[in-house]
């Protein structure tokens, strides 16, 4: 960034492009080249697009040949659901909206498993549903929640959904890069990936699923991603991509340093403002987001007197902001409709600094003081 | 020009990829960089000026076209388009309307819709082309029915060049109240084309086709127009299109259709005059040497030949320093001859003895000359 417009702190949105990913992304598309052609000139490109694939294989511990890339986390989560070959579907009710919107397409029966106040799903009750139908179910849960962070128990989950014989999927789009992520290790299926949560460019994304799975893109083309998705692949999108997820190491370790500038910001806004809240604060989440609730003052003036402090943070996730309406992820782990029109989210990334931080509380703080002192 | 001059290898597959236009590179360059907003953060100003600048974009898109630009939804890709025109039409208009018309030579991606519609129940009429490659209309004519809901004609075709006539088409579907769609990824920007002029509901349209980035490409939709998403989410792009935009993506699809109506003329110039150039030099250094498809209603930039008795898979290996290819590039990868030959009547042996030669903004005479050397050489020694 040459410039700084303003303080961005909305890296859940879509997170600025590491200037390492950019720099090949522009050798890529000088380059050019169609994977599918034959002569040189494609065949660098496909060695380009297959060295990227296992990069991005080796570092979420996967077998090349598992990546289907995709436009992006959205065709990714409405493929894996809609080719599972399964009639039944489960899913929580703080899905992100690519998944709660595939659930009414979905052509079969559909569950909905509640969280808790803390935005965890009671494996018990999953246990519960699969008593019956598991060997036709496919089981979708969001990893790490795009608004609060919280983490659900992977692990756990696919024990009791294997245990049935569904199918897991897990939207794994906010965890990667904040969270450690071994895909085989996880026990699940299939899981969503999305570049420009990660540090990489727009409009890819993958699907990563076991090859025996019968996943198909509803785009049909021709025959690229061994048939399982058509179209000319997005080739300095994907470099890009693999660029973006081969620095995990060091995004996870600017990770602790963000998560305890996190737990700062809410210790000091908790100390400033007692009643002020920090949702899935009780949950194991993700270490760069706080989704805050600040008495008396709703979302919408808190978004805008940020603005006016140059800074930027959201009410809720990117594509349902604008429409004037609760989120569904406070609403599902709070009974007060108050504190979900209250609430605001602020995410860290590989670009943060302290400073960043020490001006959110400052006006977190100016704006509580103005309604409430 | 000497040969040692030319930056080898020589680029002439301009239909399977376009090279990036570096005045697209410029402009793309700062949503790569300091604007990185998620154009649908409309709570702060990196997503404002993130979504301002794909609004921009899409009235880029539409003025090439002759359409509004609210009727302009952007996609990962022609593909994608496709999928979304022939599949979203489809359903859309399931059960009453369940017959849709298309033709034997259409992309791949298109056949692969009707085949999936077929299967899924759906009627589906493949017209069949003649020698040169163009439809007959009175055949589309006595296709329709009332159970028609789409008629899916490509614009230029992409192993041929072959430019349908699409206005003639347009009122054919107009006059029977059919959507018309046409796969436009290999004629827009190239040829003009105008979505009221030629009665066209439906078109795709492609970014890296176009000296744009790979990755995106755009939907026009005329707006009172049945169709269904083919996917959910977010209900992005008026909800036919879930999912975050690439801003320079979107920016860039944006400059390449601006930089392909402002040079449309020069570049047609441009093309036609080095195809022209080529196609003489072959004429006069080969006995044998036949161009398929219409030698009137196409594109220049897209020349098929066949070389009786070469086969070209060992003319494309034996032209080392010059990527050309056997047809579409996506066939090329699973090495199946091909159809839209076989489609225009070619023999076998014919289908195999022929390549495709892309000819495009950057490339230059020094450049063909090399070439039809080349090609008569190889062509001569294998012969």
């Amino acid at each position: 960034m040459t410039e700084k417009q303003a303080i961005y702190l909305d890296y859940n949105a879509t997170v600025p492009i590491r200037p390492e990913v950019i720099k090949v992304m522009v050798e890529v598309m000088e380059e050019g080249g169609n994977p599918s052609s034959i002569h040189g000139i494609g065949r660098k490109a496909k060695s380009r697009m297959e060295d990227a694939r296992s990069t991005i294989a080796s570092i979420i511990n996967c077998r090349p040949q598992m990546i289907v890339f995709t436009s992006g986390g959205t065709e990714a989560n409405n493929m894996a659901i809609l080719s599972s070959g399964r009639s039944r579907m489960i899913t929580t009710n703080v899905e992100h909206d690519s998944i709660r919107s595939v659930s009414s397409r979905f052509d079969g029966t559909v569950d909905i498993l509640s969280v808790d106040q803390d935005g965890i799903i009671d494996l018990g009750e999953l246990r519960q549903l699969l008593k019956i139908d598991g060997e036709n179910t496919v089981v979708s849960i969001l990893y790490a929640n795009n608004e609060t962070g919280v983490l659900q128990d992977v692990k756990a989950i696919s024990e009791v959904v294997h245990a049935a014989g569904a199918l897991l999927h897990i939207d794994a789009i906010q965890a990667v890069s904040k969270v450690p992520i071994d895909f085989m290790a996880l026990g699940v299926d299939m899981m969503s990936i999305s570049s420009h949560k990660t540090g990489g460019p727009q409009g890819v994304g993958a699907l990563v699923a076991f090859e025996k799975l019968p996943v198909r893109s509803f785009i049909l083309g021709g025959g690229q991603e061994v048939g399982r998705r058509g179209g000319t692949e997005n080739i300095a999108g994907i470099v890009g991509f693999a660029t973006a997820i081969s620095l995990v190491p060091q995004s996870l370790k600017k990770m602790n340093e963000l998560e305890t500038w996190r737990d700062e910001i809410e210790e000091k806004l908790l100390e400033h403002a007692p009643q002020a809240c920090f949702f899935g604060k009780k949950a194991r989440r993700l270490p760069n987001v706080s989704t805050i609730y600040m008495p008396g003052v709703t979302s919408e003036t808190q978004v805008m007197n940020f603005d006016l402090d140059k800074i930027c943070i959201s009410s809720g996730s990117a594509c349902s902001s604008g429409k004037v309406k609760s989120s569904h992820v406070i609403d599902a782990m709070s009974s007060d409709e108050n504190i979900a029109t209250s609430t605001i989210r602020m995410s860290l990334g590989w670009g943060s600094e302290h400073s960043d931080v020490d001006a959110f509380i400052a006006s977190w703080k100016k704006q509580y003081d103005r309604k409430n002192a | 020009m000497t040969e040692k001059m030319l930056k080898l290898p020589i680029y002439l597959d301009y239909q399977a990829t376009t090279p990036l236009d570096p005045r697209v590179l410029v402009v793309m360059m700062p949503f790569l960089t300091e604007k990185f907003g998620n154009p649908h953060s409309v709570e702060h100003t990196y997503g404002w000026e993130a979504g301002a600048a794909v609004e921009v974009a899409r009235k880029q898109v539409a003025a090439l076209i002759g359409a509004n630009e609210e009727d302009i939804v952007f996609t990962s890709g022609a593909t994608e388009s496709n999928n979304l025109a022939i599949k979203g039409i489809a359903f859309a208009h399931h059960p009453a309307r369940n017959h849709i018309i298309t033709v034997n030579t259409e992309h791949e991606c298109v056949l692969a819709c009707a085949r999936s519609l077929e299967n899924m129940g759906f009627d589906v009429t493949y017209l069949s082309v003649n020698r040169d490659g163009m439809i007959d209309l009175d055949a589309l004519t006595a296709a329709i029915t009332e159970q028609t809901s789409i008629v899916s004609v490509m614009a230029v075709n992409n192993e041929i060049g072959v430019i349908q006539d699409l206005e003639a088409i347009g009122q054919i579907c107009k006059d029977r109240d059919v959507i018309f769609h046409t796969d436009a990824a290999q004629a827009v920007g190239k040829i003009p084309l105008d979505v009221e002029e030629m009665n066209i509901d439906v078109m795709s349209i492609s970014g890296h086709k176009i000296y744009g980035p790979k990755g995106i490409g755009a939907i026009y939709v005329r707006n009172d127009t049945h169709i269904i998403p083919l996917f959910d989410g977010g209900g992005q792009e008026q909800g036919l299109r879930s999912g975050t935009l690439s801003p320079a993506l979107c920016v860039g699809l944006g400059k390449a259709c601006n930089i392909a109506g402002t040079d449309m003329d020069k570049d047609y110039q441009h093309v036609g005059r080095l195809s022209q150039r080529l196609l003489g030099k072959l004429t006069v250094g080969l006995n044998s040497v036949k161009l398929n498809g219409s030698a009137v209603s196409r594109y220049p930039g897209n020349l098929n030949f066949t070389f009786s008795g070469v086969k070209s898979d060992l003319l494309v290996a034996g032209l080392r320093d010059i990527a050309i290819s056997t047809g579409s590039a996506c066939s090329s990868a699973k090495n199946q001859p091909s159809y839209v030959l076989d489609a225009i009547g070619l023999e076998k042996s014919d289908i195999e003895a022929s390549v495709r030669i892309g000819i495009g903004r950057m490339s230059t005479e020094a450049e063909i000359d090399y070439a039809a050397d080349h090609i008569i050489k190889c062509v001569s020694n294998l012969s």
